[in-house]
């Protein structure tokens, strides 16, 4: 089982790999987006400091509902989703597998440029440390959670928008936790019970979002 | 042995066909026909379980196959219209990361055999864009020589193929069958397949008849 989790992995890995405009444009979104408040706002540390968990997390979200149009788009195209669902395995495993591999290339990258980003906004180092970690339990929640919508769409027109429609209203709670994280930092309040909700959360989704994509992704491919 | 009872499918408010009976045992053939928009690809699909009739059910040696799932993919390899092959992958990658995610553990020289087999020999480490729609065929039907599976559906594997590779498909199928595998095919060519028990099964009209 873990053999057919660790191909899947791999293959997706490979082709990422051979297709970095992909990954590299989600990326460059979050970037862009970020980078563009403390332009617009000014020099400004205290409302900088203020509002930068807030726009790192908002921004997070749009890059990662950006790049969810790709994860099933391509299979379902080529008709690799076909033998997917015709494998000896149960599919939320091989589901988990992709996720797996659409965080590594689309969602990692983000957590880790993020240091590099808090600078702009002059975020203190306690507050930048629980803003990565937040991130770091965040963003695998938003690919599982993604996963879902990106199933249900498979083969619509402007599945894109809907994408983001259908799954946004869904993260609200991954926000409101993450950048409540940050928050309580600042104030003093200690980030524990804000990370272990998005732990949670994280936990929860990891259970549940493989078995919903994977139902989702048989009646799409009907 | 694979058995399909009063089978009935629809595509939004179209009857495909209805009341389909069926049966295949070790070593025979089925070879559906019929013309376009009969239902050839709906009653393959279904007959794997990528499909949902909306009567009836298959059945995998006396079991519904919606109940087996995955001890039935196990049985069951399906090459459909869509080659099922990454663009961005060699042909030696695509045909081992389907043989890694159909469960099988395939050496190194046997891919190569394979691939060798459907004369792709050179073009293993050329990636798949680069193919001709005729040599991306072949490398989907390698799959068929690395396979443990004893269910065959094949949704029009002649197309797109040159003669040559025809005649290395029907012995490939021929041996199969000769070692007690079951194919269900569908094409538009005339196909002579050796030493083989063929049924026909004509849509549209709905008559199983042995031939």
């Amino acid at each position: 089982m873990f053999k057919t989790f660790c191909a899947i992995v791999g293959r997706d890995l490979t082709l990422a790999f051979r297709r970095q405009s992909d990954v590299l444009s989600t990326l460059f979104f979050f970037v862009i987006v970020v980078s563009l408040f403390p332009l617009g706002i000014g020099p400004e540390f205290e409302t900088l400091r203020l509002i930068a968990p807030g726009i790192v997390w908002v921004a997070a979200l749009l890059a990662s509902m950006l790049a969810l149009e790709q994860l099933f788009a391509v299979d379902h195209t080529d008709g690799t989703l076909e033998q997917m669902l015709l494998t000896p395995h149960p599919l939320s495993l091989l589901v988990i597998g992709k996720v797996f591999a659409h965080w590594l290339v689309t969602g990692l990258p983000l957590v880790l440029i993020t240091p590099l980003l808090g600078l702009q906004y002059d975020l203190p180092i306690e507050a930048l440390g629980v803003l990565i970690v937040s991130l770091l339990l965040g963003t695998p929640v938003l690919s599982l959670i993604g996963a879902i919508g990106a199933a249900l769409t498979l083969g619509l027109r402007g599945g894109g928008v809907l994408v983001s429609l259908l799954v946004l209203p869904l993260t609200i709670p991954v926000l409101i936790f993450g950048t409540g994280a940050v928050e309580a930092t600042t104030s003093g309040l200690g980030a524990e019970g804000h990370l272990s909700m998005l732990a949670a959360i994280l936990l929860l989704a990891l259970f549940f979002a493989p078995l919903a994509t994977a139902l989702a992704l048989r009646i799409s491919s009907e | 042995m694979l058995e399909a009872k009063n089978l009935e499918c629809t595509r939004g408010d179209h009857r495909l066909f209805s009341d389909l009976s069926l049966d295949l045992s070790p070593g025979e053939v089925l070879h559906v026909q019929g013309r376009n928009g009969t239902g050839k690809s709906t009653l393959l699909r279904t007959l794997c379980g990528l499909f949902t009739p909306s009567k009836g059910e298959v059945s995998w040696n006396g079991m519904a196959i919606s109940a087996l799932r995955e001890i039935f993919h196990k049985e069951v390899l399906y090459i459909g219209h869509k080659p099922g092959i990454k663009d961005d992958l060699t042909a030696l990658e695509n045909l081992r990361a389907a043989s890694l995610l159909d469960g099988d553990s395939v050496s190194k020289e046997q891919l190569w055999q394979a691939l060798e087999k459907m004369g792709l020999r050179g073009f293993e480490d050329l990636p798949s864009k680069h193919l001709s729609q005729g040599q991306r065929r072949r490398v989907a039907l390698a799959r068929l020589l690395v396979s443990k599976a004893r269910l065959w559906v094949l949704d029009e594997p002649f197309s797109a193929l040159d003669s040559a590779a025809v005649a290395v498909l029907q012995t490939v199928i021929g041996s199969h069958i000769h070692s007690d595998g079951m194919v269900v095919l569908t094409t538009h060519q005339e196909v002579t397949l050796t030493q083989a028990t063929s049924k026909q099964l004509r849509l549209g009209t709905g008559e199983e008849e042995d031939v």
